[in-house]
């Protein structure tokens, strides 16, 4: 049984990855997931230098769901690589490094860094994080600016290009246009869907942001429409994600169109659902009698 | 930490709202106190984890028991559990109290919800042989776990302080400490954050320690998420600003190192 496949030019043991902020750099999970066993490790958006994030309170639960207003927290560039990634040196699995800025010269900052690391096999750039004032979504909700800045993290990368799209837009396929115009190597989506919680005793915004990104099984039908749109829409390969629950969940993904997958807030319902999410897939390629993966891949259409 | 299925070993209402329950898991085995374990009620719309302190532990019974207040949907499934019901657990999470960072006289201070986990350090002081009172501070008299505190501590070693004055001194925790007249080396404490407040203040102008364990609202309980961070004075190793993860870093922090 083949579950492995290529994206960009990179080799992937199977297709299920972690999305980028809900597993740190797979530290925190490491005494609950063998690492060894993913297709790749998605980091925490890392920037030029430390970013302090939003104010408390951060997080809240919704119906099967959650809202988050982080805001990027990160340690910067420099203690990334010296931790973070010496960390992932220990690890067979693929490497892919979240960026995000609040300008162009930051991403492209950070980009340079990681052009230096053998340990980064691809880049994925954070141009959807809705809980930031400055850059990240600025430049992923405008297809103009989307494609200004692929193609100038194309001209400075060293490693292959993923575009994180944002599903707060009027017409995504526009954006994964643009992306691949400018020449993304591929993109991923969904980040999360901006929304709001407020409580009624309180009267007042639970979170100290007022708004945050919506993630988790309540928009998963949301992100697999957008991943079919995009992928009837461009020819580079796409990485699925919103709501990932099971194996059934992510074979949804990759019947849509997408070559990769990957479990995100659900990381935090149960540590071991990325594990359980491969041998699902497993199961399913085994009973339905498929020998290569890559036959699943866009299957519906 | 693992992650596993809780046996429920028995559940009962202690006071308006407030619930206890004994739980077989093997949690207990690396548990502290001031340590918290991370429950997954059994419903398809509340998948994060409920961060509950643990109120005591039984090693040789490999068992916690967990005393929380419903607050919500989650902890409402909690609260209607009964023994033999099982559920996923999250744990130990945090760092819990440092028993051997007590010197002297060490005021265990809990408030409302904040008073389950008092127990099981009041139970470890005592059996480090360290001296120890309870400072507990509750709405009104109706003062759930008080039995058992007494039965670690004697009555005698009880302060009580409640919102109504009801029960004990007519007031706050600090005052209940402030008209003893005990002089305190060390201040363990759990509760709202006016209450810590007040005993940073306390400690702070008595010159001794005061741990504290804060709560914020929280998601994956590991330390991957950087949902529930607290503010720190100094720059954090960790997060490399001025921002600790109550889940990994605290719950229990020193006073001194954070901006509350």
């Amino acid at each position: 049984m083949n579950t492995s496949v290529n994206i960009a030019g990179v080799e992937f043991k199977n297709p299920v990855m972690t999305a980028s902020g809900t597993f740190g750099s797979g530290m925190e999970y490491g005494s609950f997931v063998d690492l060894n066993k993913l297709g790749a490790v998605v980091t925490k958006g890392v920037a030029s230098v430390p970013w302090e994030g939003n104010p408390t309170i951060r997080v809240t639960e919704t119906a099967s769901g959650m809202l988050n207003a982080i805001g990027l927290q990160n340690p910067g560039i420099e203690v990334f690589r010296k931790r973070d990634l010496k960390f992932l040196e220990d690890f067979d699995t693929r490497v892919i490094v979240n960026v995000c800025g609040k300008s162009e010269e930051e991403y492209l900052e950070v980009v340079r860094v990681l052009g230096e690391e053998k340990r980064v096999d691809m880049l994925e750039i954070n141009v959807s994080c809705p809980n930031v004032k400055e850059g990240a979504i600025a430049f992923g909700q405008n297809a103009k600016a989307l494609f200004s800045i692929t193609e100038k993290i194309k001209k400075e990368a060293k490693q292959p290009v993923i575009m994180k799209l944002s599903p707060n837009v009027t017409d995504i396929t526009e954006m994964a246009r643009a992306a691949e115009a400018a020449g993304a190597d591929a993109i991923s989506l969904i980040n999360t869907i901006t929304g709001m919680k407020i409580d009624v005793n309180r009267k007042s915004f639970v979170l100290a942001n007022r708004t945050g990104g919506l993630s988790g099984p309540a928009i998963k039908p949301v992100a697999v429409r957008m991943v079919y749109q995009c992928v009837q829409a461009v020819k580079i390969p796409i990485i699925g994600m919103g709501g990932i629950a099971n194996a059934e969940d992510a074979l949804e993904f990759i019947l849509a169109g997408a070559t990769g997958v990957a479990v995100g807030m659900m990381n935090f319902h149960d540590p071991m659902t990325t594990l359980k999410v491969i041998k699902g897939i497993e199961e399913y390629m085994e009973r339905t009698g498929c020998s290569d993966i890559k036959e699943l891949i866009g299957a519906v259409r | 930490m693992i992650t596993e299925q809780a046996v429920v070993l028995s559940s009962e209402k202690l006071s308006e709202g407030i619930f206890s329950m004994w739980l077989e898991t093997a949690v207990a085995g690396n548990a502290m106190p001031g340590q918290f374990a991370g429950l997954y009620p059994g419903r398809e719309d509340t998948l994060l984890q409920r961060p509950i302190s643990i109120c005591e532990i039984d090693k040789k019974a490999g068992a916690i028991r967990l005393v929380y207040r419903v607050a919500g949907k989650g902890t409402d499934w909690l609260s209607r559990c009964a023994s033999g019901d099982s559920f996923r657990i999250l744990g130990p999470c945090g760092n819990g109290f440092d028993t051997k960072k007590a010197e002297g006289l060490s005021l265990l201070v809990g408030g409302g919800i904040g008073v389950p986990p008092m127990l099981e350090l009041g139970k470890a002081l005592a059996d480090a042989g360290k001296e120890f009172k309870f400072v507990l501070g509750y709405r009104n008299s109706d003062m759930f776990l008080y039995e058992d505190f007494a039965k670690v501590s004697g009555e005698e070693n009880i302060l009580i302080a409640t919102d109504d004055g009801s029960a004990g001194v007519h007031g706050t925790v600090v005052d209940a400490i402030t008209s003893s007249g005990l002089k305190a080396g060390t201040v363990f404490a759990c509760g709202p954050m006016p209450m810590l407040r007040a005993l940073k203040g306390y400690a702070s102008q008595a010159g001794i320690k005061a741990w504290i364990s804060l709560e914020e609202r929280m998601a994956c309980g590991v330390g991957a998420c950087l949902g529930c961070v607290c503010r720190t004075v100094n720059k954090d190793e960790h997060s490399m600003v001025n921002n600790a993860r109550v889940c990994v870093e605290g719950p229990v922090f020193d006073a001194e190192d954070v901006d509350i």
